[in-house]
């Protein structure tokens, strides 16, 4: 916990200021600037997506934690949520918000469809994992996971973004222009991942050459 | 009380000498049609026998005996037992069979469907693309000898797996190391992806004709979804408009397609059961009670006495959560953001803490076994549902009522828009409150009896106008019934054990097919099985109702406005878990 150690106040506020006068560090500032207002895009796939909205409701109140206000559009949303199963028709679509989305942002990947592929792994149109695209910040566990654990989840995500330094983080980092940009996967005989492109034309080479 | 019902069904074979034949293998039932027949006979069916409503509409790969089959569903409005027919071809590519959309327009996704996953061809449909996967995918994944990437073994249990438990990722057995498949020397940059001109083009044909002297105006076509606020899930809808005013309307679906049957085809028979819950993931009991019902029918054994109560309760409470459910979303859809959803949520949690009291989950409650149910229900959560059946529900829906029903907007917006009529939503194929808002009383548990539900007294809701505003009126109707039955049921449970059967995890079903329906909260829940005297199933088929109700939005939406297009899709109450499978 650098951050813990760095808001010491080593100096010595004067006595009648003190009432008047914090010091902490522009990092601290900032992350508790932003952990309380995460906005997520309001996106359901499937099952997950109604414990999502059940997370919302008066019962379990998300809002506590400053994290109701569910953007329709990608263009205002600081976290997905990928709630449910993603299947490789969908992904473009998904890969598409994501890039849409403005830096910082955060993916959460709720339930077992979403982190790994779950129940539905073995099936032909189903990605195993949404981490084979984004880069996943938090997985949340359940089949679908309750609206505790989501909540449990999200604070989760609140101590990922305390941690955070302004002198660290990718969208200030001139060298990384395109921030976390992924290139759209293309919906071909099977899923096209561009990025793979080389490997799958040697290893598609190879079979014809193993049943020849 | 429940009437007689008629049970006898007509003797195809008589009626059409030479041409029909029965189906004489063991465990199978209803008629073989030769193909050049089939829309004789099936018009016969429709308009001289009475079999006006065409469910269930499927196919079978019997790659040994190197046919492919097409098996439809017919029932009649006014109750009683279906007929079955059967069409076969043989499996050389390109199959073809007449399309029976001219007949009943419910079956175009259906048979859509068909020519997805099997690769059979339906002459003379209006607009045969693929449906549940994109336009370009290599092969039809539900033929016997299509596998899939991370194809193990034919049947599970798995080997691998089993005694031992040594388990390898898929991932390293496949040479992609990924969940893919390509063709052999396939080469990734030469791919042409594909533009959807099929779909575009399918729009055209709303296109208006100019005529002379009348001002030219352009149509705009905008697709809405598989990413939107009110498509309730991954729902894409492709819209041509003229202003605001809905043209031409094509769904476009798949987005959330888990290859449900693909995986059910190796599983065993009780491994299928939590799978059924993720289907209309709302109502995981009410799939539950559908599947079992259907896998007792082909195991032919009875249900424990105290079960069927304690099923017959879990459904009920189901389709209330259900129909609460609907209504905060629809007025949600309609611009009253959450505050009606809150009050819905708030008697579903208290429904959900049975769920989670008797199965364990709230919402994937894998509850049903085959002969029973899994445990039983204590006294204190009985309890429990006595207090919200015979006191908070009530209370709580007038109070809904109260609060919604006289509500100007409410009612400017709902009354008299998107009507569909009796014959149309027939047509169509249209089940459940749906049909029943058109002036149909077609309820399964009056009109085809299973489980227990003809000991209990209750009436078929049923409204005439077919608009928005009877869909709406009619969730309520039918909360008041489920309440009524639930009284009875909790009054009338009896004591004793909760499944007639041993635990067995290896089921053996004989050989044969079973097709059951259950009367869900969105309609009919069918599912066709058929068994080759293995721990498996031979094919597994779900007859989802939201994906046939579907058929009739276009219908509906074409001339009214695109704002109301939004209601609708909430009314059609979908749930895309179990529209794309």
């Amino acid at each position: 916990m650098e951050n813990e150690k760095l808001s010491l106040p080593n100096y010595n506020i004067p006595e009648d200021m003190q009432d008047v006068v914090a010091i902490t560090t522009l990092d601290r500032l900032y992350n508790w600037g932003r952990r309380s207002s995460v906005w997520p895009l309001m996106f359901g796939l499937a099952c997950c997506a109604i414990e999502m909205i059940a997370a919302q409701t008066a019962r379990y109140d998300m809002a506590r934690f400053g994290m109701e206000v569910m953007r329709p559009t990608p263009r205002q949303a600081d976290m997905m949520l990928v709630s449910g199963t993603v299947t490789k028709k969908m992904l473009p679509v998904i890969v598409r918000l994501y890039n849409q989305m403005p830096e910082p942002k955060y993916v959460v990947a709720m339930g077992a469809c979403a982190s790994g592929g779950g129940p539905f792994k073995e099936g032909y149109n189903v990605v195993a994992g949404i981490d084979k695209f984004l880069p996943v910040d938090i997985y949340i566990p359940g089949c679908p996971p309750t609206p505790q654990a989501l909540i449990a989840g999200m604070i989760k995500l609140q101590e990922k973004i305390d941690k955070e330094s302004l002198k660290k983080v990718r969208w200030y980092n001139k060298e990384k222009k395109d921030g976390n940009y992924v290139p759209m996967p293309i919906l071909g005989p099977d899923l096209i991942d561009v990025r793979r492109n080389a490997e799958y034309k040697q290893a598609a080479a190879k079979t014809t050459e193993e049943s020849a | 009380m429940a009437t007689a019902i008629e049970t006898q069904t007509v003797d195809l074979a008589a009626r059409f000498p030479g041409i029909v034949s029965a189906d004489s293998r063991p465990g199978y039932a209803g008629f073989m049609i030769p193909k050049e027949n089939l829309v004789e006979v099936a018009t016969a069916l429709r308009d001289e026998l009475g079999y006006d409503l065409l469910t269930s509409l499927t196919g079978v790969d019997y790659i040994a005996e190197n046919k492919m089959e097409v098996v439809y569903h017919a029932y009649k409005t006014t109750g009683g037992a279906g007929i079955v027919f059967k069409v076969q071809v043989e499996r050389v590519d390109p199959m073809e069979i007449p399309s029976l959309t001219h007949l009943w327009h419910g079956v175009e996704f259906q048979e859509r469907e068909v020519w997805d996953l099997f690769g059979i061809k339906f002459a003379n449909h209006p607009d045969l693309r693929r449906i549940l996967m994109w336009e370009g995918f290599d092969g039809h994944p539900l033929r016997k000898d299509w596998r899939e990437p991370f194809f193990e073994e034919e049947v599970k249990p798995y080997k691998s797996r089993w005694p031992e438990g040594k388990h390898t990722f898929a991932e390293d057995k496949n040479i992609f190391h990924d969940n893919l498949k390509f063709p052999k020397d396939f080469d990734p940059e030469k791919y042409v992806v594909d533009k959807e001109e099929d779909l575009y083009a399918s729009l055209e044909r709303y296109t208006l004709k100019d005529e002379a002297g009348k001002m030219k105006t352009d149509h705009i076509v905008v697709n809405l979804g598989p990413h939107h606020p009110s498509t309730h899930g991954v729902l894409r809808v492709a819209v041509t408009l003229d202003g605001e005013t809905v043209i031409g309307l094509k769904p476009v679906m798949g987005y959330l397609h888990r290859n449900h049957e693909k995986i059910g085809e190796r599983n065993t028979y009780l491994q299928i059961i939590p799978y059924t819950d993720r289907l209309d993931y709302f109502n995981s009991m009410s799939n539950n009670f559908g599947y079992v019902t259907t896998v007792e029918k082909l195991l032919k054994i009875q249900v424990a006495e105290r079960a069927e109560y304690i099923r017959v309760i879990m459904a009920e409470l189901s389709r209330i959560q259900n129909h609460l459910i609907f209504v905060g979303m629809l007025i949600n859809d309609l611009g009253s953001m959450y505050t009606p959803s809150l009050y819905a949520f708030e008697e579903r949690e208290l429904i959900l803490d049975i769920f989670e009291a008797v199965s364990g989950s709230r919402m994937m409650c894998n509850y049903y076994r085959f002969g029973g149910v899994v445990r039983d229900v204590s006294d204190d959560i009985l309890q429990k549902i006595k207090d919200l059946v015979f006191d908070r529900l009530p209370a709580k829906t007038d109070e809904m009522e109260r609060f919604l029903n006289e509500n100007e907007i409410l009612v400017g917006r709902l009354k008299g828009t998107h009507v569909l009529s009796a014959e149309e939503a027939i047509n169509y194929s249209v089940t459940g409150p749906v049909l029943r808002a058109a002036g149909v009383p077609y309820d399964l548990r009056r009109a085809d009896p299973y489980s227990i539900y003809d000991r209990f007294d209750f009436d078929v809701a049923v409204r005439q106008n077919g608009d928005m505003m009877d869909n709406y009126l009619i969730r309520f109707d039918e909360i008041r019934q489920s309440i009524r039955i639930l009284e009875q049921a909790v009054k009338g449970i009896p004591q004793g054990p909760i499944n007639s059967q041993k635990p067995n995890y290896q089921i053996k079903a004989p050989a044969g097919e079973a097709y059951g329906r259950i009367e869900s909260p969105k309609g009919e829940l069918g599912f066709y099985m058929v068994s080759n005297g293995k721990g498996n199933p031979y094919r597994y088929h779900v007859r989802a109702p939201s994906f046939v109700n579907l058929t009739a939005i276009e219908k509906m939406c074409t001339g009214t406005k695109i704002q109301d297009f939004v209601a609708l899709v909430a009314m059609l109450d979908i749930v895309m878990g179990e529209l794309d499978r």
